[in-house]
């Protein structure tokens, strides 16, 4: 952290405070500008490249008896449209979430993972399988919101009982109990039902592509309202990281600020989970490099940390269209073995510090 | 670091010559009474199956007497399961308490740098792969040693690239943090490209299972992890100022970084040798510290204590799998299903107490 303040302006003096935010503002301006680029360039490559042009009539052309045209409008509307918008959805609410996590535990390996949000919703995913047969992704995207969910307030609950409102320790111990008992429920059904092994494999890649705008809508309001929340928290998470005494004689709720933080992150995660599967190490990820660019502000940290990690699905979710052509690599898969050697360098670099 | 600590009055040392530690009567009736539950599990496992054999019986065969068919159903068909159970147990508890100790973070058990995911991928590539009938042969022969193989090549990969001019605890994880996310990337792409019924086997293996270990297993693991032990009791006498960071235990006299490689290259060689013995058992290097340290009032994951509940935590989980349970389970499933709730146990517990 030191090494990140000191490169800062006093911070005492009210012009310092207000140069820092005029850079972090331009900062956000600028990934918000990298975020449009990137979704630009999302909707033009894929198995068929298309021109600029093309796209754009795609997008807004009237349909016509044009044959090409009308192939046109169905790849950009009904397949790279729809793609392109989760992987920013769920992109920023995965980086938001590992934001959060970090400063609610105060514990920087913290990930979305934690809470039990993934083994909740791929429990869920393989009960659904194997209780009703489900075999469209479709018909277990709830299963998997409210798993993800279900999961997200047991931890919460059991970190919670007696004292402390969620002491930062207890809850990831309890996050990593939950979390492994409901992982080998899974796999326990999984290795007695071939058919929700087979969609377990697939689920666990995490990938974008594929969900119909009739998930994506809701899923995104999930995701709107946590985001709304989550900023409602931002002032009292930076207290949070002050430890919890320290908070309360600065007159902050504890208890419920974490509660709203938690409920937050459980939203962001569980709707981005169960729209594209478990997408690891995201959000961890763009929380250090967000960290690394505001410093530890959370009022910055968080929108910073939900833009790249917007960035990085979208760009992501490209390369993975483009490497093993004609076929395409999940998202979640290209975060790992693209994001992490990247992130390894940085970290190598010594240009994080704890949280 | 549970705060439960804090009221009680100072404990008295003890120095004997050269020697000096601190006197716990608390931590030493722990641990005996964890020697002896575990030695208990672990002749009740033996004694269990389809020809049940009862406690006197099993406890007279493996100190050498008994009847000749009790001793080749326990020496030959037993007892090597279960001493492979309660060797990748110790393995992999103590190798827990090394590596939360020198992070000073409770999340990070051997699993955060790499080593399970990177002798996971490994296996999973061999079994994916070099297809139907070669894919036997690999799972009897070649799939302990490559995994074994693979998952010290992550471990080793990960302290080269976390060294700069010295290990610094934080920046290990974080490395480690990545390149087991590289191998479960990897792990998933293949899974995702397998046949079907390649990932059904990839998936028993990846849960860690001990079903059909033999004296060879048990016995190079037995070896292995008794070099191993003596290394670190050699190395744990300068091993508690580790936890209090670099400035503290120079000030102590003691050169952290040669004593932290020797105990954090233990710590990656006690978890290969587990991973390669009975596949990557989940979560017991990650509960089995934390609970001992609750079980123990300790400040930092005792290492004996931790060992033991490691093995108590694998051999119960065994027997478990299977005496109670009315399907077979790998036993990677039934520990993760007992130690989850057991360490939110101990969790609220702690909780609760806090407020009494």
């Amino acid at each position: 952290m030191s090494a990140v303040t000191e490169k800062r302006p006093a911070s005492g003096s009210a012009s310092g405070v207000a140069a820092a935010s005029g850079r972090r503002g331009v900062g956000l301006g600028v990934l918000v500008a990298v975020l449009v680029v990137a979704g630009a360039a999302s909707l033009v490559v894929g198995a068929r490249a298309l021109s600029p042009g093309e796209v754009w009539d795609g997008l807004f052309a009237a349909p016509g008896p044009d044959q090409r045209l009308t192939e046109i409008r169905l790849i950009v509307q009904t397949v790279r449209v729809p793609r392109t918008v989760l992987a920013m959805v769920a992109g920023a609410a995965l980086g938001a979430a590992g934001a959060l996590i970090q400063g609610c535990t105060r514990n920087p390996i913290a990930d979305t993972g934690l809470l039990g949000v993934n083994s909740g919703a791929s429990f869920a995913v393989v009960s659904a399988v194997t209780l009703f047969g489900f075999t469209n992704p479709f018909q277990y995207v709830w299963f998997a919101f409210l798993g993800a969910a279900a999961s997200g307030a047991v931890v919460f609950g059991l970190a919670s009982i007696g004292r402390g409102a969620g002491n930062p320790l207890t809850l990831a111990l309890a996050g990593q109990g939950v979390t492994v008992f409901l992982a080998a429920m899974t796999t326990a059904v999984a290795l007695s039902d071939q058919q929700s092994l087979n969609a377990l494999r697939f689920w666990n890649a995490g990938t974008v592509a594929g969900v119909k705008f009739h998930v994506i809508w809701p899923v995104a309001a999930f995701i709107a309202a946590g985001l709304v929340l989550a900023l409602a928290t931002l002032p009292a998470v930076n207290m949070l990281n002050l430890g919890d005494d320290m908070a309360r004689a600065a007159g902050v709720n504890v208890g419920l600020s974490r509660t709203a933080a938690i409920a937050a992150i459980t939203l962001l995660a569980g709707a981005a989970t169960a729209a594209c599967g478990p997408i690891a190490f995201l959000g961890l990820m763009v929380a250090h490099v967000a960290r690394y660019l505001t410093g530890p502000d959370y009022r910055w940290l968080v929108p910073y940390a939900g833009l790249l990690g917007a960035i990085v699905l979208v760009v992501c979710d490209i390369v993975g269209r483009l490497v093993v052509r004609p076929g395409e690599l999940d998202a979640g898969i290209v975060v790992a073995l693209v994001g992490a050697p990247f992130f390894a360098a940085l970290v190598w670099r010594g240009k994080f510090r704890t949280a | 670091m549970t705060g439960t600590g804090t009221e009680r009055p100072v404990v008295p040392g003890v120095r004997l010559g050269r020697v000096s530690f601190v006197w716990r009567p608390w931590l030493v009736l722990v641990t005996l009474l964890l020697a002896a539950a575990t030695f208990l599990v672990f002749c009740l496992s033996i004694g269990a199956g389809d020809f049940p054999i009862g406690l006197p019986r099993v406890i007279a065969t493996i100190f050498g007497g008994g009847e000749r068919f009790d001793r080749f159903v326990i020496m030959d068909l037993r007892l090597p399961r279960a001493l492979a159970g309660l060797v990748v147990g110790i393995a992999l508890g103590t190798s827990g308490a090394i590596t939360q100790s020198i992070a000073r973070n409770p999340l990070a058990s051997p699993d955060v740098l790499g080593i399970t995911q990177g002798a996971g991928a490994v296996a999973v590539l061999l079994l994916t792969v070099s297809g139907g009938t070669s894919a036997a042969v690999a799972g009897a022969a070649g799939l302990p040693a490559a995994a074994l193989a693979g998952g010290l090549a992550t471990g080793l990969l990960v302290y080269l690239l976390a060294w700069r001019r010295g290990i610094d605890g934080f920046r290990l994880i974080l490395i480690g943090i990545s390149v087991s996310a590289v191998m479960q990337a990897v792990t998933s792409w293949l899974l995702v490209t397998a046949d079907i019924t390649d990932v059904a086997r990839a998936q028993v293996w990846l849960v860690g299972s001990l079903d059909g270990r033999g004296w060879r297993e048990a016995g190079t693991a037995l070896g292995c992890t008794l070099v191993l032990l003596a290394v670190v009791a050699g190395a744990a006498f300068q091993f508690r100022p580790l936890h209090l960071g670099d400035d503290v235990a120079a000030g102590l006299g003691v050169r952290n970084s040669p004593v932290r490689a020797v105990m954090l290259l233990c710590a990656v060689l006690l978890a290969g040798v587990a991973v390669s013995a009975a596949g990557p058992v989940p979560f017991v290097a990650l509960v089995a510290p934390q609970a001992a340290m609750r079980l123990a009032r300790c400040a930092t994951p005792p290492l004996v204590a931790s060992g033991l509940v490691g093995a108590l935590l694998l051999t119960g989980a065994d027997l478990a799998a299977r005496t109670v349970l009315p399907v077979a389970l790998p036993v990677g499933v039934v520990t993760a299903a007992i130690g989850g709730p057991f360490l939110v146990y101990l969790l609220v517990r702690a909780n609760l107490r806090r407020t009494a």
